[in-house]
């Protein structure tokens, strides 16, 4: 960023005026735990704020874009174009009867709803929004990014129990089988990634893609598209919403759930595509640089306007796609999406020894490592999908696994004899 | 650890990780057992914050908060009589003298050894230094350690195949 004055009022980067905030604070003689303390709260605060505003906003955009797409008008009644939806929303949420029905769990049940908002919400810390934009630039940012989506499935788990369903119970296994089917390919296309850039510091990985000037999305595609299905799985939306799919389970695991409990449970979801967009952002599009632009944009004015345009593709997907059979969407992570991260992994790491053996400048390298990834994604995305469409019809699964073996289950019965 | 940041916040998730391990052991029901459970790992994850490794930490909460709880939960839900719960036992007595007399060895160990102290400065980076001593120093016992979990999955997939599957359902 140009040194133009970093001043406080350098509204380019707010790292400016909080730096200067702690300067301030700093030379009235306060202890040096105080500015720490207040930094944390100023950006917890600016976090939880934005997240807030954007879940508001676009819970009416979604529903206006999806009516549009769609062809039919969407919420247009309350306000000005349907504006006041979301706020008319969220009122009825908090003033619902908080009903806990008689044989849930009550604890877990209470608990679930909170647990499943702070793993979303603590995502955010590592994200860089700006230069110095950034609550906690961990050096293992991107494991931290996978560890912290793992425990999702913790809470996902707490809310079906509790709620003593068998809809919810089923729609807890399904997402509990989903989300680790598909961690594994996050965690091999994360790999790849880190492999390749040399730091698993999210700072570190958007300086790396301004420095060579290119996003990672050219030199990785077949990486992105993993990271974007299993981010379509982690956040649970449609077309792989099969946790709460309405024709087949009620609603899956928050089916007992209402009123602002409901609540916690779709601002999670919304964080979630938030918080997967903000990591392809930063992985794959650059972060919060444009070849330069940076310079005369704030920085994070240009990171939230990539990540909106990465979270309208997956409301897009979400009007056009028709939802996935649960065992098509295991099948999809176990046969297609894991041997081709398993192959991207192997590729990456090849081209990096390459890279670092002979001795090539990044001007040669990076062109021809670019044009030698996309044509194996576009090989191996085909070859394989021929592959596997052109099996024998007997060894192609005919039915749901999961839903056969747990139909043989009898919850709190005697267990039946083989 | 000298500054008190350090110190409050060791005592502190010191004292979340042995209520919530201690909620294990108390506890009835296996479920809130094992959250419980997972609520410990979290704690000695961030003990691990505390002594700045920061990738053992978030290992942590990838393979025992994040898998291994979710192994255990599904273990409980698909065993017919895991809703009964922790049942009342007479080997009460003799677990909390056994339990007591390990603590206190492994106290007395703790206190009385003369452990020594490095004098070099922490590390900037532990996933690099971890990567290299996985894959330099030691890099057979990694090897043997992949093998070994290869064969358990392929044991387990074995093992749950029902009759006959093998030849084509």
């Amino acid at each position: 960023m140009m040194p133009l004055d970093a001043e406080w009022y350098d509204f380019r980067d707010f790292g400016n005026t909080v730096g200067s905030l702690l300067e301030q604070i700093r030379d009235w003689g306060a202890p040096d735990w105080v500015p720490y303390v207040i930094s944390g709260l100023i950006g917890v605060l600016a976090i939880l704020l934005w997240t807030i505003l954007s879940v508001l906003a676009f819970i009416w955009i979604e529903r206006r874009v999806v009516g549009l797409m769609q062809n039919r008008i969407g919420p247009n009644r309350v306000g000005p174009n349907g504006l006041l939806q979301p706020v008319a929303d969220a009122l009825k949420l908090l003033f619902k009867e908080p009903i806990t029905t008689r044989n849930a769990d009550r604890i877990l049940f209470w608990l679930a709803p909170i647990v499943v908002f702070v793993p979303t919400i603590v995502v955010f810390a590592v994200i860089p929004f700006g230069e110095r934009m950034v609550l906690a630039d961990l050096n293992v940012g991107v494991l931290f990014l996978i560890a912290v989506g793992s425990l999702n499935t913790i809470a996902v788990f707490m809310a079906g129990w509790s709620s003593n369903n068998k809809y919810a119970l089923i729609g807890a296994m399904r997402t509990i089988a989903m989300l680790i089917s598909y961690e594994l390919i996050q965690v091999l296309v994360l790999l790849a990634a880190v492999l390749f850039v040399g730091s698993m510091r999210l700072g570190d990985i958007v300086d790396w893609q301004a420095d060579h000037a290119v996003w990672l999305l050219f030199l990785q595609p077949l990486g992105l598209l993993g990271y974007i299905v299993a981010g379509a799985v982690e956040m649970n939306r449609s077309p792989t919403d099969i946790a709460e799919a309405e024709s087949e389970i009620v609603a899956g695991y928050h089916t007992e759930y209402g009123g602002i409990k409901f609540g916690f449970f779709y601002q999670a979801e919304y964080l979630a595509g938030f918080a997967i967009a903000a990591v392809i952002v930063t992985l794959y599009m650059g972060g919060w640089t444009l070849w330069g632009l940076e310079e005369w944009v704030p920085g994070w004015l240009i990171f939230l306007t990539k990540l909106y345009g990465v979270f309208f593709i997956y409301i897009w997907s979400r009007a056009t796609l028709p939802r996935l059979r649960i065992d098509q969407l295991m099948a999809f992570a176990w046969k297609f999406l894991l041997p081709l991260s398993l192959v991207n992994v192997m590729v990456v790491g090849g081209e990096k020894l390459l890279w670092q053996e002979a001795e090539l400048s990044s001007g040669e390298a990076l062109p021809l490592f670019g044009v030698i990834n996309s044509a194996v994604a576009v090989i191996l995305i085909g070859g394989w999908a021929w592959v596997l469409g052109h099996q024998r019809p007997e060894r192609v699964a005919h039915r749901a696994l999961l839903t056969k073996e747990l139909g043989t289950i009898h919850f709190g019965e005697p267990a039946p004899t083989v | 650890m000298d500054d008190t940041g350090t110190v409050v916040a060791f005592y502190l998730l010191s004292a979340l990780t042995i209520a919530a391990a201690l909620g294990v052991v108390v506890v009835r029901n296996l479920v809130h057992a094992v959250v419980s459970l997972i609520l410990s790992f979290v704690g000695v994850a961030g003990l691990y914050i505390t002594l700045s490794a920061d990738f053992v930490a978030v290992t942590q909460v990838l393979i025992y908060a994040g898998a291994v709880s979710v192994l255990i939960l599904f273990a409980i839900v698909l065993t017919p009589t895991g809703d009964r719960g922790n049942q009342e036992t007479f080997l009460r007595l003799p677990a909390l003298l056994l339990a007591l007399l390990v603590a206190f060895t492994l106290g007395y160990v703790a206190i009385d050894t003369d452990w020594a102290i490095s004098d070099r400065e922490g590390f900037q980076q532990t996933a690099s230094v971890i990567g290299e001593a996985l894959l330099g120093k030691y890099v057979l016992p990694f090897e043997i350690a992949s093998v070994l979990l290869l064969v358990a999955m392929m044991g387990a997939i074995l093992l749950v195949r029902p009759e006959g599957a093998v030849e084509g359902e």
